[in-house]
């Protein structure tokens, strides 16, 4: 899986996590230009990540995730 | 994208994001409330759950109003994170119609809020408060035991705690509470012997558990079994630890739609909304193979094949559902009289005609056919549950009748009754004795309606149903019911006087008083002892002392056949006037006239309402009682 078919995925999770269905991603989008992106719904993000690309983060991993290029880096490496 | 596994029994729905989408821009309120009931009847994961909560709260964010769906407030205590919890919450009582508006205290508040009167929690003003107690918290004094009377002593402790909660909560809240049981997430010390360790919190949680579940009981409180529910799915699935270290999040959101959908059922069982009828199509449904093509002797029923046997397990079940109160029918594609072949003649068979309160088999769509069923029973659609193999079938009831729950069933039977139990449909939070003996009396009932449908007039009505009303004097076969019925009779009970055993014994030697007892069939079956009375005789008249008779035979003219057996009894053993009495009580103003109804004089009457009436034997005479009286004839002992 390319960095760009990730990027779907990952455009659709936020689409129904965020009710956000015309939102660009890039890799320095972070929680502030995401309304509803809090430390409650980032649990939800990382879960369904971890379900839609079936592996499961470590958990020192998550704690560095400022921006959703951080988060697509993760899936890569998990993905190889 | 494909959804998680859970909530299976739900159907998915393809291009879900973009019925979604649509439904963003539905106007009209009813019918964009009623797109989002539907999209929460489709198998949504944590992501859709999410998503439509939100597009819940944004098309209505105060509420949709009383007349498109209820309100229910539903406050969440617990001593971990459930702040993820509360959108599954709403989408679960989303999916039965109901608009949820969920509180909950800042963390570690719980205990101040509760015993504050003015808290946040008390003004939310909760129809449901739902209480948890993470399992850390519940082991916490664990550690140091040393013997099970002092795990004992630990689980009461426990409980009372949970009591003086439950309690306050219902004196100020009045609300409904709801104890969740405590995640078993705690690994082993010893292992399977574990309950061998005094100081094991795995075993500390399993006694806890069921000394919760017997003080709900007794406190009126429900449980949510979420420990149940996680050993179901896996404890893993429901329990990640390092969202407990992370987030102090004990349940997992991966499964928050299953535990929001476990609340909902909760509160719609409550509120009356489970489902009460299970609706079964029969060819590889209740047994593999068609019956009109491969005849009683082809169809895969019963033991010695694997598909059979499965068939059997979904009978086995439907069955046990039957006994509990849950109404069976059958809708099936079929010529009647090979539907019905299997249930009269195959050996196998378990589900015979009489469990089966409502039995459609013709060539109509099964929509028109459950329509039928809904109608012939007096029930809602909605509290419809409809089981096929076929998914064309499944398809076209859930597109035409919506409020019909249609589980997305495998074609492997064996499977069903684990999904059924899965989905919820049933929930019950009471067992009554009258659940128990459901489909006969409503087989009984439809059957009576069906009579009373085509009868015209009522008269025809009572004609048709062949009553016949059987009269004994008292003895002491029957001593037992008469006293029985003597002493929880309220309703139609002239003088309400409780009587013993012994007492009413003293009838049945008694030279001067008469005792009968009411027996009524008629051609649905035998309801029993249905009514008393017993004279007293002084000189030449007759008084009644005790009058009563069963609310369930009402309207079927039984008290005038009942007066008309008294005077001739009273005529042939030399009376020539019978007295009544009214006492007036709380709860037998309906017989408030019968006296004056059945032609008695007023002779006195007292400040209270207490009236003395007479009649005169020979002066009643009914005409044309729907129903035939005979005096019953014991059998030689």
């Amino acid at each position: 899986m390319n960095r760009s078919e990730i990027y779907s995925r990952v455009r659709n999770i936020f689409a129904d996590l965020f009710l956000v269905d015309d939102i660009t991603l890039d890799d320095s989008t972070a929680a502030d230009q995401v309304e509803g992106w809090d430390s409650l719904t980032h649990i939800n993000l990382i879960i369904a990540v971890e379900s839609a690309f079936g592996f499961k983060f470590d958990l020192g991993e998550l704690e560095k995730f400022k921006a959703v290029g951080d988060l697509v880096d993760a899936i890569e490496r998990h993905l190889q | 994208m494909p959804p998680d596994s859970i909530l299976s029994w739900l159907p998915d729905l393809t291009d879900w994001q973009d019925y979604a989408k649509s439904a963003i821009a539905i106007m009209d309120d009813a019918e964009r409330w009623r797109e989002l009931v539907r999209l929460a009847g489709t198998r949504v994961d944590l992501v859709r759950t999410s998503r439509l909560d939100l597009m819940l709260r944004k098309a209505f964010p105060i509420s949709p109003g009383e007349t498109l769906a209820p309100t229910v407030k539903v406050a969440m205590l617990g001593t971990s994170t459930l702040a993820h919890l509360h959108a599954g919450i709403r989408v679960g009582l989303l999916r039965r119609g109901f608009f949820a508006s969920t509180y909950e205290p800042d963390y570690g508040q719980v205990f101040q809020e509760i015993s504050n009167p003015v808290s946040g929690f008390y003004k939310f003003a909760p129809d449901v408060a739902i209480l948890s107690e993470d399992v850390r918290h519940a082991t916490r004094e664990v550690h140091g035991l040393t013997n099970q009377d002092d795990v004992q002593m630990l689980v009461a402790e426990s409980i009372k705690r949970m009591e003086v909660v439950w309690n306050s909560i219902r004196d100020r809240a009045g609300c409904m509470v709801v104890q969740q049981t405590v995640m078993p997430v705690m690994p082993t010390l010893l292992g399977s012997n574990e309950h061998r360790l005094a100081s094991s919190p795995s075993g500390f949680v399993r006694r806890l558990n069921d000394a919760i579940r017997g003080a709900a009981d007794r406190a009126g409180v429900d449980v949510l079994a979420v420990d149940e529910l996680a050993q179901r799915d896996g404890v893993n699935t429901w329990h990640d630890p390092s969202l407990w270290c992370s987030a102090k999040q004990e349940i997992s959101p991966r499964v928050a739609p299953v535990y929001g959908d476990a609340v909902a059922r909760i509160v719609a069982a409550r509120k009356g909304r489970s489902s009460k009828c299970l609706v079964l199509d029969l060819d590889n449904t209740l047994w593999g193979g068609i019956i009109g093509d491969d005849g009683l002797d082809g169809i895969i029923l019963g033991q010695g094949s694997a598909r059979g046997e499965g068939f059997l397990q979904l009978q086995e079940y439907a069955l046990a559902q039957a006994r509990r109160g849950i109404i069976l029918a059958v809708v099936s594609k079929n010529d009647e009289s090979n539907a019905l072949l299997p249930f009269e003649s195959h050996p196998d068979m378990l589900l015979r005609k009489k469990d089966i309160s409502c039995f459609i088999a013709n060539w109509d769509d099964k929509a028109t056919n459950i329509r039928r069923v809904a109608q012939k029973l007096n029930i809602g659609l909605d509290s419809i549950v409809f089981v096929d193999d076929n998914p064309f079938e499944r398809e076209l009831v859930r597109r035409e009748l919506p409020m019909v729950s249609v589980p997305e069933v495998s074609n492997n039977p064996a499977e069903i009754p684990s999904l059924l139990a899965a989905a919820g449909y049933f929930e019950g939070v009471v067992v009554t004795a009258e659940d128990l003996t459901r489909t006969e009396s409503y087989q009984a009932n439809m059957e009576r309606a069906a009579q009373h449908q085509t009868a015209t007039d009522l008269g025809s009505y009572l004609y048709s149903l062949e009553m016949e009303l059987c009269w004994g004097e008292f003895d002491t076969l029957n001593l037992a019911r008469i006293t029985q019925l003597i002493n929880k009779t309220n309703q139609f009970n002239l003088t309400t006087r409780r009587y013993s055993e012994e007492e009413v014994r003293q009838v049945i030697t008694s030279s001067v008083d008469i005792g009968l007892y009411f027996r009524l069939l008629d051609k649905f079956g035998d309801s029993g002892i249905i009514g008393i009375l017993i004279g007293r005789g002084r000189g030449e008249t007759l008084s009644i002392d005790t009058w009563l008779m069963s609310c369930r035979v009402l309207g079927r003219e039984v008290e005038s056949a009942m007066l008309k057996v008294l005077c001739e009894a009273a005529s042939s053993a030399g009376y020539v006037r019978i007295e009544g009495l009214y006492i007036p009580t709380a709860k037998n103003s309906m017989v408030n006239n019968l006296y004056d109804r059945l032609g008695f004089v007023v002779i006195a009457e007292q400040p209270g309402g207490e009236r003395s009436y007479r009649l005169d034997v020979g002066a009643f005479q009914p005409s044309g009682l729907p129903l035939n009286i005979r005096k019953a004839v014991h059998e030689p002992v």
